[in-house]
């Protein structure tokens, strides 16, 4: 595999919904929303910004970032649980927002762990398609305003978008490798379909996630020879505060190298692990192998090791 | 290992891992409070330590730990 990470993008809507502005509407307290999930505050678009809207905005910073004209794109992969149902899916609205003519869209309908398989695809696609632009981008308080949400699930999301430039070009981070894995025995245990409220069987989806997000991790890790604690950066899919903590502890690292940014957007299902990709990367971070990871819906969930070059 | 000494372990793992008083052993532990999400996940790496079982992925239902009848009827059948 030579692939190449170049830059990432975000994008997050202005409009921000406090722990007390939530409390009031599922009758908690702000916090315990916090103490429920490290959240302190999330962002919520406004009524007639969409998935596209939120992807094309977060392609566009990526782009910028990556000092890459969309015309040169080969391919662009879009990851969204929260878009509308039915076709096309928003990645063939937000090429020709890019203005791009020709170039393949390709979707991922996929909750939290799309943007790591997106990542993943990129990194085989680049070969062939050359400049692949893979976008994660949700609109999760449509979910959460489609119908009343059980209380535990109502308070986590938030909306945003998250892009990766991959490049078979040399950039600044080598893709190493990627293990992917699905299990749909477990499907109805996190589930939503428009028609009724997003269905989270909380217990579930955390004893399943604080499993399978170490294991995935140190699947990668262990094929590649590479210890945890050699990792500069862990770049996970900002699901839970406390899910952040205790996947930095089965790994035996020191949860700082967890980058975690979920108090401040909540959980942006499968934006969120580029955001926060978008937000490390503009601090300048050390060099050293670097890790992706996600969990969600489905099951669906993997890990994409990466290093500096 | 005698069902007496098995359940005598498992008591000691909820002890510690729930740090309270236990309910009767079909009272649900996630209604009583006893465990939440982030306790249960605790829970079954300590059945795992104590009993020298690795509970493989498709027994991760958390249905099969929701009493102590529930969980020694899954060491029963699991633990030599």
């Amino acid at each position: 595999m030579s692939a190449y990470l170049h830059a990432f993008g975000a994008h997050l809507p202005e409009r921000v919904v406090t722990n007390e502005e939530m409390a009031a509407r599922v009758g908690k307290t702000a916090e315990w929303i916090e103490g429920a999930s490290g959240i302190r505050e999330r962002r919520w678009a406004a009524p007639e910004t969409s998935v596209v809207d939120l992807a094309a905005a977060a392609a566009e910073d990526c782009l910028q970032r990556g000092v890459v004209a969309a015309r040169s794109l080969g391919m662009i992969i879009v990851a969204s649980g929260s878009a509308p149902p039915g076709f096309p899916g928003p990645a063939a609205a937000v090429a020709a927002r890019l203005g791009l003519e020709g170039t393949p869209a390709l979707d991922v309908p996929m909750a939290s762990a799309g943007s790591l398989f997106g990542l993943a695809l990129a990194a085989r696609m680049v070969e062939v398609y050359g400049d692949v632009l893979v976008i994660g981008a949700e609109k999760m308080s449509a979910v959460v305003e489609a119908a009343a949400l059980d209380v535990n699930t109502a308070v986590l999301f938030g909306d945003g978008a998250g892009a990766a430039l991959v490049s078979a070009r040399p950039g600044r981070w080598e893709i190493l490798d990627c293990v992917l894995h699905s299990d749909g025995q477990f499907r109805e245990d996190l589930a939503f379909d428009w028609t009724s409220p997003l269905r989270m069987n909380g217990l579930s989806v955390i004893l399943q996630a604080s499993r399978k997000i170490p294991a995935a991790i140190s699947e990668v890790l262990m094929r590649n020879g590479i210890a945890a604690g050699d990792v500069s950066a862990f770049l996970l899919h900002q699901a839970n505060h406390n899910l952040l903590v205790r996947v930095a502890k089965a790994l035996g690292v020191a949860p700082e190298h967890v980058y975690s940014n979920v108090a401040r957007y909540g959980n942006t299902s499968s934006a969120s692990m580029l955001i926060a990709a978008s937000e490390w990367a503009a601090g300048n971070p050390a060099a050293g192998p670097i890790v992706f990871a996600a969990f969600g819906a489905g099951f669906h969930w993997g890990a994409v090791l990466a290093r500096s070059t | 290992m005698s069902e007496a000494t098995r359940r005598e372990r498992l008591v000691g793992v909820l002890k510690k891992v729930t740090n309270q008083p236990l309910p009767g052993d079909e009272e649900s532990l996630f209604e009583s409070g006893l465990l939440d999400s982030f306790a249960l996940p605790d829970l079954v790496s300590a059945l795992e330590a104590e009993f020298s079982i690795q509970v493989p992925d498709r027994d991760l239902n958390p249905r099969k730990f929701d009493s102590i009848a529930r969980i020694e009827a899954y060491l029963n059948e699991h633990v030599q």
